[in-house]
């Protein structure tokens, strides 16, 4: 019985030839990281630990990007003291505002996560990494200490299920849509425990950006990481980004998975997630009634990268934000910021009506930069659309992708650019 | 989601050492019941992440919800849920705010990952029991031996199995946490 690329990650970093699932195991680890909320508790609960200092002050990445620029004296606090710790400790990746960026998409382009790595992160999107081949999850705080000071942690090995990618995305379909649709039918619990390891001869016409956004929203239906293999495309990712060495490691083709779906990327459709959960989806064709909005949000960890923001100036030019309603950009690092600045997308957006803003995770939990009051309806390209989650408990999320998010601006409701 | 305002027992135990050991053994209260996917920002809303302090945390624990939790519940209660409990973001605020807010117990269907993981790492007593969660009602009297897994309804006089937890992480809760576990070690 053969083992998944996940478990091949894992076995190899726990000294062991081969793992099942169910097994329990201790990894060495090749980056903790931590941001602006989660870090403050780690760091506290290290002080307990009976240790001199972490573990390896390369692996360590603490990215305040939350609450940053600071929105009030108390996540001041909180940062001053990840500042404090990151000094004391001489912590090399930490990132303060003017570098930083959010961080999901900023690790993986400052090179620090690359195939065959494992890396905890005391944030649940830490399922990012996948996208080139790492196996990468979200954890709490007290492992993030257990992590910082030992740079190992438990895991217990997880079962897989296999996504067999085919055919080619449609015009104005894109990563989003695909993680969307898979989550609407898989739920939000349908991967719970176990790996999404995606696979098949479509994912090559998935751009990075794209399988950045896939395997960003695994959480999102449960699952302990999503991988990617590791093709051409990644492989020249990395080498642009990293110095660092990587390592190619393949599911065996006689790896055991729990289940197995077909995606056919031809098929999918502008798929949007309804109030207030990430599996509620619609397709734009399933969506007959005027669902009117008051505010978009393009940005956060899942779509705030250069193919996010092309794709939504494509949509915004020669076009302007509906009288009325608020438009929110959010570019997730420095050098996506500059780089839209250079092609000319931040102009498109702002002659469009819409607002540009420094990198944070701000709006999408509900932190500042776009708080929605009681009623307000929102289309966001963030990834949960849980009760209370940007705002008011009454208000309502509509996760969707750029292409998707723009258009609505466009119309003051849900819509897509078919329709404009 | 059910809410139901209970008739709560508060426990009045002075924690003597000996006590505190007897009184982990075993989790006795009034119960809390939800639904399915409650998550972590419902838990403990992220306008509340400007702090980490458990007491404060503990005062808008289950705030989006359940805006009555906070006002009942008392030391020793439990909270029994459907699927998925605890789903989305990572915050161990979020079993930290119901550990500080008395809950000496939380049974599930099932649980999100990572909230499962951050229950143990923090010393939060959780158990997964679909039949449990099935046969429990808000309000019952509950009594859970975390040495057998034997969950009790009281009030409905029926007996449920909570599976075990593997030996590596009994351990971890027995040391009352992750930390205390690496520094026993």
């Amino acid at each position: 019985m053969g083992m998944t690329m996940t478990q091949k990650i894992l076995a190899a970093h726990a000294g062991l030839d081969k793992v099942e699932a169910g097994q329990l195991i201790e990894a060495d680890l090749d980056l903790v990281l931590g941001n602006d909320i989660t870090s403050p508790v780690a760091i506290k609960e290290m002080e307990k630990m009976k240790v001199n200092g972490v573990f390896d002050k390369e692996k360590i990445a603490l990215v305040p990007d939350h609450f940053v620029p600071n929105k009030d004296i108390r996540s001041a606090e909180h940062c001053k003291c990840v500042r404090e710790f990151a000094y004391r400790n001489e912590i090399t990746n930490y990132f303060e505002v003017g570098e930083m960026g959010i961080e999901h998409a900023l690790l993986p382009e400052k090179g620090l996560t690359v195939a065959g790595d494992v890396i905890i992160g005391a944030d649940s999107h830490t399922c990012t990494y996948g996208a080139l081949g790492a196996f990468s999850t979200g954890v709490g705080s007290t492992d993030m200490a257990a992590g910082m000071a030992t740079g190992k942690a438990w895991f217990k090995v997880p079962g897989a299920i296999k996504f067999n990618i085919v055919g080619k995305l449609p015009r104005w379909v894109s990563g989003k849509d695909v993680i969307l649709h898979i989550i609407g039918m898989i739920g939000v619990d349908g991967a719970l425990y176990k790996s999404m390891e995606f696979t098949g001869e479509g994912i090559k016409s998935l751009s990075m950006d794209d399988r950045f956004t896939i395997a960003n929203m695994a959480i999102e239906a449960g699952g302990k990481n999503g991988i990617f293999p590791v093709d051409d495309l990644a492989v020249e990712y990395i080498k642009e980004h990293s110095k660092k060495p990587y390592t190619v490691y393949e599911a065996d083709t006689d790896a055991v998975y729990d289940e197995e779906y077909t995606i056919d990327l031809s098929t999918l459709r502008p798929t949007i997630a309804f109030p207030h959960l990430p599996e509620n989806t619609k397709t734009i064709d399933d969506i007959t009634e005027d669902i009117k909005i008051d505010q978009v949000v393009i940005g956060s960890c899942t779509n705030g990268r250069l193919d996010d923001l092309r794709i939504a100036a494509e949509v915004f030019k020669g076009r302007h934000v509906k009288k009325g309603i608020r438009c929110i950009i959010i570019p997730a690092t420095q050098a996506i910021y500059m780089q839209a600045m250079e092609e000319g997308l931040l102009k498109t957006f702002i002659e469009a009506g819409a607002v540009v803003s420094t990198p944070t995770c701000g709006p999408c939990l509900g932190g500042y930069m776009g708080i929605l009051a009681e009623g307000e309806r929102c289309v966001s390209t963030t990834n949960r659309n849980f009760v209370g989650r940007m705002g008011h408990v009454k208000s309502e999320i509509y996760l969707a992708s750029p292409a998707v998010a723009a258009a609505s601006a466009i119309k003051g409701k849900i819509s897509c650019p078919c329709r404009l | 989601m059910q809410v139901v305002r209970m008739l709560c027992r508060q426990k009045n135990k002075k924690l003597t050492k000996g006590r505190m050991e007897e009184y982990m053994k075993s989790a006795k209260g009034t119960v809390f019941k939800y639904g399915d996917n409650v998550d972590t920002d419902v838990i403990i809303p992220a306008r509340y992440l400007n702090s980490s302090d458990p007491a404060e945390l503990a005062t808008h624990c289950m705030e989006d919800i359940d805006k009555d939790f906070v006002l009942n519940v008392k030391k020793g209660d439990i909270i029994v849920a459907d699927k998925n409990f605890g789903c989305g973001s990572s915050r161990e605020h979020a079993p930290i705010a119901i550990k500080a807010a008395g809950i000496s117990c939380v049974i599930a269907e099932t649980f999100a990952r990572i909230f499962y993981r951050n229950s143990i790492n923090i010393g939060l007593p959780i158990i997964e029991c679909p039949e449990a969660s099935k046969g429990i009602e808000a309000g019952d009297e509950v009594e859970v031996d975390f040495d057998s897994g034997i969950i009790t309804n009281l009030t409905k006089g029926t007996e449920f199995k909570g599976q075990a937890f593997p030996e590596f992480m009994q351990k971890i809760i027995d040391s009352e946490g992750l930390i205390n576990y690496i520094n026993n070690k």
